[in-house]
């Protein structure tokens, strides 16, 4: 049908026919799949947008500060504290979520605070997550005398217990910035590095490992191209808990007195000055909580996604168990019955 | 025969990394300057006379390098030195202190392991669920929120309501286990609570990506392809392959804790190996900082050790070498 169009109109317009291209075969990077599944995933899409609004709110939080007139380091002793002097409530005096226990815009430190704990969570994350990687595959895949000291180097890293290095190194130089972000990173490596070494160990006993040696691939190659594509999965899941993980490390250390310290604001540093005012003031505990909540479980979610995305095999237990799914509808329509047969009697009925 | 030599080059380099955290905890904290302790020992109006006498009497005035001979002498005959707050012995503070540490994790434990693996695997089983949804959000939660949070909120919403109406058994500080069992349940519950809360997100992660991962495998296939029921699959073939990671995490995990829970021991006033510590920090008690470091390094090298080994008796592929 379609042909005899085609050369009917190709004689009244006299052109030469166009060359019939095949069915495009298209090759899509990894990337490119990955990203194609993560558009379906709803829950990672509005996660990801949680987290832009969030990256967003923190680069617009000098805007805030002077559209409501409430610089982030100034109290307001006058409209920003009640006649005791405890914090005013959300939409008092202009404060749009209230007050802090010093009377300043608590709307405006939070963002502020945004900037700082958001830094901390991704950087640290990034260096830790790239130290690990690299620690663990060699412990894992050359093993010997390389993984005797990789292994126990990690293990002491780990078996140091980091809230005691952390208040001590506070305690010997002042807590600082570079301080919580050195010791963040220096405390997620290892535990990444342990990780990707245990499954290292499991992966290079695998015959196409074997195949790829016995191809003449050297060590390097099997590690970070034939090994570590298998790894990013599990890193992918560990390292996404580590960025909410050092967010909430900061809180810790900010709850010990060892934080990012006042004036500056830090999620963590607002929430443990909150802890003075549970009973009096819900805004004070509550809005930072949630600032803080919504953004970890945006990346928690975040990394899902990518992992399910990433991940080909997630794709194939799907369908699978859509097909299973189906099939055993099918055969209970077609014997008019329920799922109640037991799978015997379904493969011989069918 | 392999399996015994294994084990002790195992132990041996277990020593050498206590070895390692015992130096790292003796240098850093000897970095700090010494006068500070003397003078709090010494009191207010204490003369410089009598700063330098409490320096001489702690022996804190000897060459760095005689103190450190002295502190591995002492830790090779097992005594870790004494407060110099109370001259009580480390050793007692340890045995003191321990069983509230060891009843939180191994309490906490439980709770995080059942609720973890439950929700991990049923989410895995049903992945993209509705269930699996809306179970991966909440058990973020707890994950997400710092745990001095979560456990102030547990004393200001249950602790003190319940109080206040006179139900006394769920209570703040620490009560062993040898007073009874009701009264050591009640003062520990809201603790487990706030530990498995922490822990439980990465239980159910782990075990819901890892049988996720798994039952992509081709004998999975296999096994469902010669008829064995669902159950039967999923519990005998999958979940035992999909475990190895967990436990890995798991020894990791309880080792630390066990170490000193610290923020969940302060909140709740448990005693422990962990408030007691970071007082000891503040303080600048030496002998006990150093104790209670390395005796949290014993931990997670013993948990290590035994991971390592757990892991090759659940997964043949990895060998013992």
């Amino acid at each position: 049908m379609t042909f005899s169009e085609a050369s009917f109109e190709v004689g009244q317009v006299a052109e030469p026919p166009e060359p019939q291209t095949p069915a495009k075969v298209e090759g899509r990077s990894q990337l490119q799949l990955t990203w194609r599944r993560l558009r379906r995933d709803k829950v990672a899409i509005v996660a990801m947008i949680v987290v832009v609004i969030m990256v967003v709110l923190a680069i617009a939080a000098p805007a805030f500060a002077s559209l409501t007139h409430h610089p982030v380091d100034v109290a307001f002793p006058d409209t920003g504290e009640d006649l005791s002097g405890n914090p005013v409530g959300p939409g008092v005096n202009g404060f749009w979520l209230g007050t802090d226990g010093s009377g300043r815009d608590l709307l405006v430190r939070i963002l502020y605070g945004a900037r700082i704990s958001l830094f901390i969570g991704v950087v640290t994350t990034l260096v830790a997550a790239a130290f690990g990687v690299v620690i663990g595959l060699m412990a894992g895949y050359f093993g010997g005398i390389i993984d005797t000291i990789l292994a126990r180097f990690t293990d002491a890293v780990l078996a140091f217990p980091y809230v005691i290095l952390g208040i001590a190194l506070a305690a010997v130089f002042g807590p600082s910035l570079t301080i919580i972000f050195g010791m963040v990173t220096f405390f997620s490596w290892a535990g990444i590095a342990r990780i990707v070494r245990g499954q290292t160990l499991s992966i290079k006993e695998k015959e196409y490992i074997e195949a790829a040696r016995s191809l003449g691939a050297g060590p390097f190659r099997i590690m970070f191209f034939d090994i570590l594509p298998n790894l990013m999965g599990p890193v992918l899941v560990v390292a996404t808990l580590y960025i909410p993980q050092a967010v909430v490390f900061e809180a810790t250390l900010s709850f010990l007195g060892l934080g990012v310290q006042e004036p500056t604001p830090s999620w963590g540093n607002i929430l443990a000055d909150a802890e003075n005012f549970y009973a009096t003031s819900w805004w004070y505990v509550v809005f930072p909580a949630l600032f803080l909540l919504l953004t970890t479980l945006a990346f928690n979610l975040l990394g899902d996604g990518i992992r399910d995305a990433m991940d080909p095999r997630t794709e194939r237990v799907l369908a699978a168990r859509r097909n299973r799914r189906k099939d055993k509808k099918k055969l209970g329509a077609a014997n008019g019955q329920g799922s109640g047969l037991p799978d015997t009697a379904q493969i011989a009925a069918s | 025969m392999a399996i015994i030599g294994y084990l002790i080059r195992r132990i041996l380099t277990g020593i050498l990394v206590i070895w390692l955290v015992a130096t790292a905890a003796f240098l850093l904290f000897f970095a700090r300057p010494v006068g500070t302790v003397a003078r709090q020992l010494a009191g207010k109006a204490a003369t410089p006379q009598t700063i330098q006498e409490v320096i001489n009497n702690l022996g804190l005035n000897q060459p760095i390098s005689t103190q450190y001979w002295h502190f591995l002498d002492g830790l090779v005959h097992g005594n870790l030195g004494y407060s110099y707050f109370t001259q009580e012995s480390v050793d007692t503070m340890l045995k003191q202190d321990l069983p509230a540490t060891v009843s939180l994790v191994v309490g906490g434990m439980v709770l995080w392991l059942l609720f973890g693996l439950t929700v991990g695997i049923i989410s895995a089983t049903r992945a993209r669920s509705a269930f699996d949804r809306v179970s991966s959000v909440l058990v973020l939660v707890g994950l997400s929120m710092p745990t001095f949070v979560i456990g102030e909120l547990l004393i200001l919403w249950v602790f003190q309501p319940l109080n206040q109406h006179g139900i006394t058994w769920i209570d703040t500080g620490y009560s062993g286990i040898t007073s009874g069992l009701s009264s050591f349940i009640g003062h520990m519950i809201l603790p487990w609570i706030t530990l498995a809360a922490v822990q439980a997100a990465v239980y159910t992660r782990l075990s819901r990506g890892q049988l996720l991962d798994t039952l992509g495998e081709d004998y999975i296939r296999t096994a469902r392809a010669k008829g064995l029921p669902e159950r039967r699959v999923i519990f005998r073939h999958a979940v035992r392959a999909a475990m190895t990671p967990v436990i890995s995490q798991l020894g990791v995990d309880v080792g630390t804790l066990l170490g000193g829970v610290v923020i969940t021991e302060t909140v709740f006033g448990l005693g422990g190996i962990g408030q007691v510590s970071v007082q000891a920090v503040f303080q600048d008690n030496l002998p006990v900082i150093v104790g209670f470091v390395i005796i949290a390094a014993i931990f997670v090298v013993v948990a290590n050790i035994l991971v390592d080994l757990v892991y090759a008796g659940l997964d043949p592929r990895v060998r013992i070498t």
